[in-house]
């Protein structure tokens, strides 16, 4: 039995990632051919003729047989270019260095809120079961995940920027008051305190509580619900009885004890909410007119953009990899006994 | 970073942050030198010759860039001003002339006419810029050829400040061509510098970057988030702008728009749907203006190649069957131009658009129905494009007020991306909602999309005579004594041959605040920013 360290997980991870991502490259290449619709003719415009029409296609490089496709698709990944974006206009490798982080940050922060609300409901339903807090909680769960986010978005902007006036105007990342702070991480909060300006930092992170907030109402559900039920089933294992019948104080058994154990699941919910949140919170960012992700991927598949729709999958099989190997990370650092090869 | 570390260090990250100081709100835009306008749609880049471009790309090409000419405008009987498509004015050319046999047209260009960067507006930067319409391929070559420029051997340079159009065959929409976004003048000699082997003529760089003459310069693009105009101090195409800058701020959602816009965070909210647009009325807080969008219809089309819809009483019936009323006001909330229930079966004039005499009338449809061959009914998909916002609502009520007359109706909602495939190029439905607009705005100009065989018309109608007609009155002026009688007899066929059904001419709705003045309505359906100003 070998002890693994951290950066041989990370190696074997890595080189485990590559035959997938082979087969991702593949898949999206033959599924997004498989799409209905012809791009050529969709973006030759409404009043174009055969011969336009024929002229698009070979523009768009659509006039070469599949597999010569193909090959000039992975070609060109491997020169780090992931082609042009029909429907934005731009190269697709830029437009997910621009979107990625606006919705990372998005994300970011809104699990924080989430995280921070629906732990300590959680456990706090756990530790006393059918109490009113437990109701409190099963309450803030339905509702947060029955409504839709599109409608809590629009009613927060109803309520705390219409009526209220406490939020800032529902225009994207930034107030045109404000220029875009030089770009490091990309995460305008962060960039803007590296470059020192404490103002615009505050405006970036204004912008984001509403969005933010509107995706922790939905994504605190499932991760309250699995902390409750994590924790319900630890505060009845025996280890817990035994560290009360010692006499140990009910803070120290339920938090040093049960919490901890308490904690695997609920990672694990945690990054699948995560990487879900990344990519799929559309309506949220169309609402609150946020550049990210999500709105870039429907509007690709909705014209059948090809390059965009696989830079899209292809950026997702990368960060979703990249994110379960921060989990299992994680994992050894909460549980020691992970760390053991089997 | 140990087990016991990151535990403690995951707790601290608690509640760093006080809610309090987050609370506050920002002031608002307020400057009377810049206006803010939200739009719906996204600017995919600043050339206007790019393949695929949205549609609110072609403002860069209205704001940023000039043409040798420009639409005059006009003031509406209801105080609203839209573009008038029978003047025009020179934008980069002082005057011109036309050559007695109409076969060439020689501009003068403004002499003190300059670019961006400082350097003369000159014939050859004309020319390199019409000879890369027809260089690009994809749309802009189309548009060209429409005002008969096909080949780059027609493009003159005189001199410097002259320069020489020669047409194929004198046309009557050559001049109004010339208008439309697609001949933008560039500056050729930041373009040639720009260009390179496999891009001769610089599209990338033109791509991300505006070389023109006109009213703004582009300060700033970033794609998705917003475009930033900065007034031309040196712009001789027009009256220079009364705003300093301008932000075109992209707000996706509709709703979002509107409560910006009540708040006042914009001045304008661009293109809004006609529901919002009744509602706002009624507040004091903004105005709305809707005006008529160029040459553009919203019809329904019955396929000839589909067996039941060969005969004519079918169609007739169909035309008679309709709830027009019913759903213009419930599908366009009463925002638009209706084109039904005209009184007489005889046009009455060559006004284009003008109403259809259909209207809903129960017993002649069934009347029609008893004639054809098909008076037991039938089954018929019927199909609309699901990014029509009007088109769920239309389908429905047309689906019941045909079922009337025992034909049953299933609907098909086709995405965007596969509806000019299906419905226009290979003609797969037999009945269907469809919305052709043409820029120049003449009867001609839409009868020959939408009136004869082609890849556009998704009816598949063919009637000789209407075809004859269609090539004849294209290239005719509309003064010319053969004009009127041929568009008359297009308008008595189209009427008798039923094979587009005119529910409503759509308008283009926009809303803002009461001290932004200055809005214009134009075919091109974008912003035109360079009346735009504040009071």
């Amino acid at each position: 039995m070998a002890s693994r360290s951290i950066p041989s997980l990370v190696l074997r991870r890595l080189l485990q990632a590559v035959p997938a991502l082979a087969g991702i490259i593949v898949v999206t290449f033959v599924l997004t051919r498989a799409l209905p619709g012809d791009p050529a003719i969709l973006f030759a415009g409404p009043t174009a003729d055969e011969q336009t029409i024929a002229q698009v296609r070979k523009n768009l490089g659509l006039d070469q047989p599949l597999p010569v496709q193909f090959a000039l698709y992975v070609k060109s990944l491997a020169h780090g270019d992931l082609g042009r974006s029909i429907s934005t206009g731009q190269g697709v490798g830029e437009e997910l260095i621009r979107r990625i982080p606006a919705s990372l940050e998005l994300t970011l922060v809104a699990l924080f809120l989430s995280v921070s609300i629906a732990v300590p409901l959680g456990v706090m339903a756990a530790t006393r079961p059918n109490s009113w807090v437990d109701h409190l909680c099963r309450v803030t769960v339905s509702s947060g995940v029955s409504l839709p986010p599109f409608f809590t978005g629009l009613a927060f902007i109803a309520l705390f920027y219409v009526y209220l006036g406490w939020a800032p105007a529902p225009m994207g990342r930034l107030n045109m008051l404000y220029s875009t702070p030089p770009h490091v991480t990309g995460l305008y909060v962060l960039d803007a305190i590296f470059a020192g300006d404490p103002k615009t930092a505050k405006a970036a992170l204004f912008q984001l509580l509403l969005p933010a907030s509107t995706l922790a109402l939905f994504t605190a559900a499932p991760i309250a619900r699995m902390t409750r039920g994590a924790m319900l089933q630890i505060l009845q294992s025996d280890f817990v009885r035994t560290a009360r019948a010692a006499g140990l104080a009910r803070r120290t058994v339920l938090w040093t004890y049960a919490f901890r154990n308490a904690m695997l699941p609920v990672i694990t919910t945690f990054g699948m909410v995560f990487s879900f949140t990344l990519g799929a919170n559309v309506l949220v960012e169309k609402v609150f007119s946020w550049p990210g992700l999500g709105s870039f991927a429907v509007d690709a598949l909705v014209s059948s953009d090809y390059a965009a729709v696989q830079g899209f999958v292809l950026a997702m099989a990368v960060i979703f990899g990249l994110l379960n190997l921060v989990i299992d990370i994680v994992y050894t650092l909460v549980e020691p006994r992970l760390r053991i090869d089997a | 970073m140990d087990r016991r570390q990151f535990l403690v260090g995951t707790g601290a990250l608690g509640f760093g942050t006080s809610l309090a100081t987050l609370l506050q709100t920002l002031p608002a835009a307020a400057e009377t030198d810049t206006i803010i306008v939200a739009i719906g749609d996204t600017i995919t880049t600043l050339d206007v010759l790019r393949t695929g471009l949205s549609r609110a790309s072609y403002q860069v090409s209205v704001n940023a860039y000039d043409r040798l000419v420009g639409f005059d405008t006009k003031v509406n009987p209801d105080g609203t001003v839209s573009y008038d498509s029978t003047k025009l004015h020179g934008e980069l050319a002082e005057s011109w002339e036309i050559a007695p046999e109409g076969m060439s047209i020689v501009f003068k260009l403004r002499p003190n006419a300059v670019f961006h960067d400082g350097s003369p507006v000159t014939a050859e930067d004309v020319k390199w810029s019409y000879d890369r319409t027809l260089g690009v391929g994809g749309f802009p070559p189309y548009q060209m050829a429409v005002g008969r420029m096909e080949k780059a051997e027609q493009f003159e340079v005189v001199d410097a400040k002259t320069f020489r159009l020669n047409v194929t065959k004198p046309s009557k929409l050559t001049l109004p061509d010339l208008a439309t976004p697609i001949p933008a003048i560039f500056n050729s000699k930041v373009a040639k510098a720009n260009a390179t082997q496999s891009d001769p003529w610089a599209n990338d760089f033109l791509h991300r970057n505006e070389a023109g003459s006109g009213a703004f310069k582009v300060e700033k693009w970033e794609p998705g988030q917003q475009l930033v105009y900065v007034r031309n101090e040196q712009w001789v195409g027009g009256t220079l702008p009364k705003v300093k800058r301008v932000i075109i701020r992209e707000i996706p959602n509709q709703a979002t728009r509107r409560s910006l816009l009540e708040r006042g965070d914009v001045h304008v909210a661009f293109d809004i749907p006609g529901k919002t647009a009744k509602e706002l009325i009624e507040s004091p807080k903004v105005k709305v203006v809707g005006q008529p969008i160029a040459n553009t219809l919203h019809v329904v089309v019955p396929n000839l190649t589909f067996e039941p819809f060969k005969d004519k009483n079918v169609r007739k019936a169909i035309a008679y069957a309709i709830p027009y009323e019913q759903i213009f006001q419930q599908a366009a909330f009463g925002r638009g131009t209706p084109m039904f229930g005209a009184a007489s079966a005889e046009p009455k004039d060559i006004t284009w658009p003008q109403p259809f005499p259909y209207g809903t009338d129960l017993a002649k449809a069934k009347a029609f129905m008893a004639q054809s061959a098909h008076k037991e009914g039938f089954e018929v998909p019927f199909a609309f494009d699901i990014t029509m916002p009007w088109g769920e609502a239309t389908a429905l009520l047309v689906k019941e007020g045909l079922e009337g007359i025992g034909i049953r109706c299933n609907l098909e909602r086709v995405s965007a991306a596969n509806w000019r495939t299906l419905a226009l190029v290979q003609k797969k439905y037999p009945l269907m909602l469809e919305n052709f607009g043409g820029w120049l705005d003449t009867l001609d100009y839409y009868f020959f999309f939408s009136f004869k065989k082609s890849i556009f018309s998704a009816g598949d109608y063919d009637n000789p005579e209407m075809t004859a007609l269609i090539s004849k009155t294209m290239d005719m002026p509309v003064t010319d004594p053969d004009y009127a009688p041929s568009a008359k007899r297009m308008l008595e066929i189209a009427f008798e041959d039923t094979v587009r059904i005119p529910l409503w001419q759509p308008w283009l709705e926009t809303a803002m605040l009461p001290n932004a003045t200055g809005y214009q309505n134009w075919f091109h359906r974008g912003v035109d920013a360079r009346p735009l100003a504040l009071t």
